[in-house]
């Protein structure tokens, strides 16, 4: 197992750089837009890999709240993270297209704004984590991740129907529009290597997760180590003291 | 067609970026093992 | 006790404890006014447009209103340790949740009541469509902020910056409900389109996120 990593290093990086070739040079030009349009082939990818990446995110955060295992939570926050990254790709490359084809940076189109939404109620999610203190952290990021991923198809499809109120240029064509195969070819590679970069990535943030907790239970357990060897506290508590000073002195990793 | 090209280095820009982030914390990571190994 | 009689006495803990220290809502119905004329004197426009903006400036409105309400749901449970008394409780969770977000949707809902006037008074409104339609959709939409940020409060106080935290995480998924309202508002106002696709969104949204907040809870709750 140890040797296939670094294997599938490889492979990523040949299938980015096969990917590239077809988006840049085998796909043909698009026939109205032009070469701006190859934009498109990292526009997509990027979108279905980020929207993968958001529904492991919810499977993850469900696991974590049946199982409560530490496993599943540093999935669901590698998922997300890299997820964010993903989007946020999504989010710059569509403007980037949109300008020189309609002459203007932002359309309301169902697409990019649902993206935008996305990625909103994804930053939220990890600004709750890094905000939030405590051993509950984890528990209450998956509830809001649950939250979000439901959001998702209300989110579609209400920024569906306000578009056909107030229609807009779509990016990327109507849903009904048509590629040409060759187009397919090369979105089907950029999907695939980036689908596989995607996967490199949240294994790395995943074992980081994974190794700051290891080192932040060792912290705590030097912590205690030291606390032993101390004489033993004072009598009792204080009168007046409240709880949430108590809890302050919890250590974060208790075992359930 | 500058914008084609802008996009493919923003992409790869954001790509590095993150690695780069990601590169820290490890590096943070190690650091702070030394640490506890120390004493 | 059954579920919904623990939630009825809860809430009527609740409003009479809020009837009888009235600083809170007074202060809130106070912003409420100074949000109301604040915008009236950002946006000034001819009773046309005013139907077409309307809808999105009342909404934003009662948005800031009701998070402001929400922000103090939990803080006197939290002054007296109630949160851990319920906890120790046989009481059930759900109870909790209920009487909070019903009671909050009362206090909302004061609040529209209140700022309604002064938004038709300042913007000369007169809706093309059907002021039924309008309650309705006040009363979906509504329930749609109170519940999740009943939920998402309880969440927010477990955090630092727990008054940023609120607003922060209850945006962005209350979204798609705050489309739904403003436009099907709008539709209305104008009277050029039906709100039924956006009331059927806000009762599916209300549906959906009420269960979710239902069911989790109490995990949330206990989450310690």
């Amino acid at each position: 197992m140890k040797r296939f990593y670094p294997f599938f290093v490889l492979v990523t990086l040949a299938l980015l750089s096969y990917a590239f070739y077809q988006g840049m040079f085998a796909a043909p030009t698009e026939a109205t837009m032009g070469d701006v349009q190859r934009i498109f082939y990292y526009h997509l990818p990027h979108a279905w890999v980020a929207f993968l990446l958001f529904f492991a995110n919810f499977l993850a955060s469900i696991w974590y709240l049946v199982r409560r295992t530490e496993r599943a939570d540093a999935l669901a926050l590698a998922s997300a993270e890299v997820g964010v990254v993903f989007c946020t790709v999504v989010l710059v490359t569509g403007p980037l297209w949109a300008r020189p084809v309609w002459g203007i940076w932002w359309t309301w189109d169902a697409r990019l704004t649902s993206t935008l939404v996305l990625w909103l109620i994804y930053v939220s999610y990890l600004v709750l984590r890094r905000f939030a203190t405590g051993a509950q952290t984890q528990v209450l990021a998956a509830a809001l991740a649950i939250f979000g991923f439901l959001d998702v198809p209300i989110v579609y499809l209400s920024i569906r129907y306000f578009r056909t109120q107030h229609p807009q240029p779509v990016i990327g064509g109507g849903e009904g529009s048509g590629l040409d195969p060759r187009m397919w070819i090369a979105v089907l590679w950029n999907l695939a290597g980036f689908l596989a970069f995607a996967l490199l990535l949240v294994r790395l943030r995943y074992r980081l997760a994974l190794a700051e907790n290891a080192l932040e239970a060792a912290h705590a357990d030097r912590a205690l180590g030291n606390l032993e060897q101390m004489p033993p506290p004072r009598a009792s508590t204080q009168a007046g003291e409240s709880p949430e000073s108590h809890s302050a002195l919890k250590l974060g990793n208790e075992p359930r | 067609m500058k914008f084609l090209y802008l996009a493919y280095i923003a992409t790869w820009t954001i790509h590095g970026l993150y690695l780069l982030y990601l590169r820290g914390r490890y590096q943070r990571l190690r650091e702070e093992r030394k640490e506890l190994e120390k004493p | 006790m059954t579920v919904m009689a623990v939630a009825r006495r809860t809430l009527a803990k609740d409003l009479r404890l809020e009837w009888r220290a009235k600083d809170a809502v007074n202060s809130m119905l106070f912003f409420a006014l100074l949000v109301v004329v604040i915008f009236s004197f950002s946006f000034d426009p001819t009773a046309e447009e005013s139907r077409r903006i309307a809808g999105g400036l009342v909404w934003v409105a009662f948005l800031f209103a009701a998070v402001v309400a929400l922000n103090q749901t939990w803080a006197r449970e939290l002054r007296n340790q109630v949160l851990d008394a319920y906890r120790v409780s046989p009481a059930p969770a759900v109870s909790l949740f209920l009487a909070k977000a019903v009671g909050n949707f009362i206090l909302v809902s004061a609040l529209e009541l209140l700022m309604t006037p002064l938004f038709v008074v300042f913007y000369n409104l007169r809706s093309v469509g059907p002021v039924y339609q309008l309650l309705l959709i006040a009363v979906l939409g509504t329930w749609a902020l109170v519940v999740n940020g009943t939920f998402f409060a309880a969440i927010s106080i477990r955090t630092r910056s727990r008054e940023i935290m609120l607003p922060l995480i209850l945006f962005p998924i209350s979204i798609p409900a705050l489309l739904a309202m403003v436009d099907a508002t709008t539709s209305v106002l104008t009277g050029e389109a039906s709100p039924r696709f956006w009331l059927q969104l806000l009762a599916v949204y209300d549906l959906v996120f009420t269960t979710v907040c239902l069911a989790l809870f109490d995990t949330v709750i206990n989450a310690e």
